[in-house]
């Protein structure tokens, strides 16, 4: 184990910029998920078939699970939170194929993606809401929480993020390790676990944001 | 053996996992029990038990995770170790 696990897979460079392993994944996720879309609602989408009715299940189920959680019309958060889960599954499950890093992997991909649901909180919040009564919930009870409510917002996205890199990075860490002891059939249980450890965590962190953006438009009439 | 930087890292990398796993252990054993016990008492519900149950498991497991980032950052990513 001479490279460590937390340095990027610099794959070529683009002029002055350093293009990693894990970015090129990250775009062939994005063009296989539009691409997808693309053909499968191409032409009539009242006649969609095979493909459209795959997909037309996968959003009614997301949209399904949304309800259950936030308790409102999950049509508004949908494009976000669908988004989400359809990326992050793709994008654990990438550690499947050879040749393929996980962009999850990385601190940034993870970061990123908090970064936009911490955005996306505050923007529903305040679109639900109206901009007084979202800042006011910050200090009720009492205006004595009010450090307590700005930490918490803050230390919530980054665990947000850092179970996400964990988990992804550490499995990752965890079949190198089992590969150099041992290096043909053994690692084959450990990446059925890897399977299930990806779908887990995009599972939650879809969860947890919608948990979030619930908690930030209650209140609100639905 | 002197006891240098690189060395007071790998043990402190150790010392992080080892009871970093403690916690994280009880309280698996703890929820599981807790989900048979329901599961025993009102079969019916075991989907959703089952379901609330992986996912609070999977957030228990972080705090064992977030241990071994802070090992893995000791060992591999060290800032005083240059």
């Amino acid at each position: 184990m001479e490279r460590s696990p937390l340095a990027p897979d610099i794959l070529f460079q683009l002029g002055p910029l350093p293009v990693s392993r894990q970015v090129v994944t990250t775009w062939a996720i994005m063009i296989v998920l539009v691409a997808l879309s693309r053909l499968a609602f191409a032409g009539d989408r009242r006649r969609a078939q095979g493909l459209g009715t795959v997909l037309e299940i996968v959003v009614e189920a997301l949209a399904s699970q949304v309800k259950d959680i936030m308790r409102r019309n999950p049509w508004p958060y949908l494009p976000l939170i669908g988004t989400l889960f359809l990326f992050l599954t793709l994008a654990n499950l990438s550690a499947l194929l050879p040749g393929v890093a996980p962009p999850t992997a990385h601190i940034e991909t993870p970061a990123a993606l908090a970064i936009v649901v911490f955005f996306s909180i505050h923007h529903y919040g305040i679109r639900a809401r109206g901009l007084g009564p979202y800042i006011r919930h910050y200090i009720e009870p009492t205006p004595l929480l009010l450090p307590l409510n700005i930490v918490s917002e803050i230390t919530r996205i980054f665990s947000l993020m850092i179970r996400l890199f964990g988990n992804i990075m550490s499995h990752e860490f965890v079949i190198a390790i089992v590969a150099t002891l041992a290096g043909l059939l053994l690692p084959i249980p450990f990446m059925l676990l890897g399977i299930v450890i990806g779908i887990v965590q995009a599972y939650i962190f879809t969860v947890l944001a919608s948990v979030f953006i619930g908690a930030a438009v209650e209140g609100a009439e639905a | 053996m002197e006891l240098n930087i690189h060395v007071v890292s790998i043990i402190g990398a150790a010392i992080a996992v080892s009871f970093g796993a403690i916690g994280p252990a009880l309280a698996e054993g703890r929820a599981v029990a807790a989900a048979m016990d329901a599961i025993a008492r009102q079969p019916e519900a075991a989907g959703t038990l089952a379901r609330t149950l992986f996912v609070g498991l999977a957030m228990i497991e972080t705090m064992a995770i977030y241990c071994l980032v802070i090992a893995l950052l000791l060992l591999y990513a060290n800032p005083f170790a240059g």
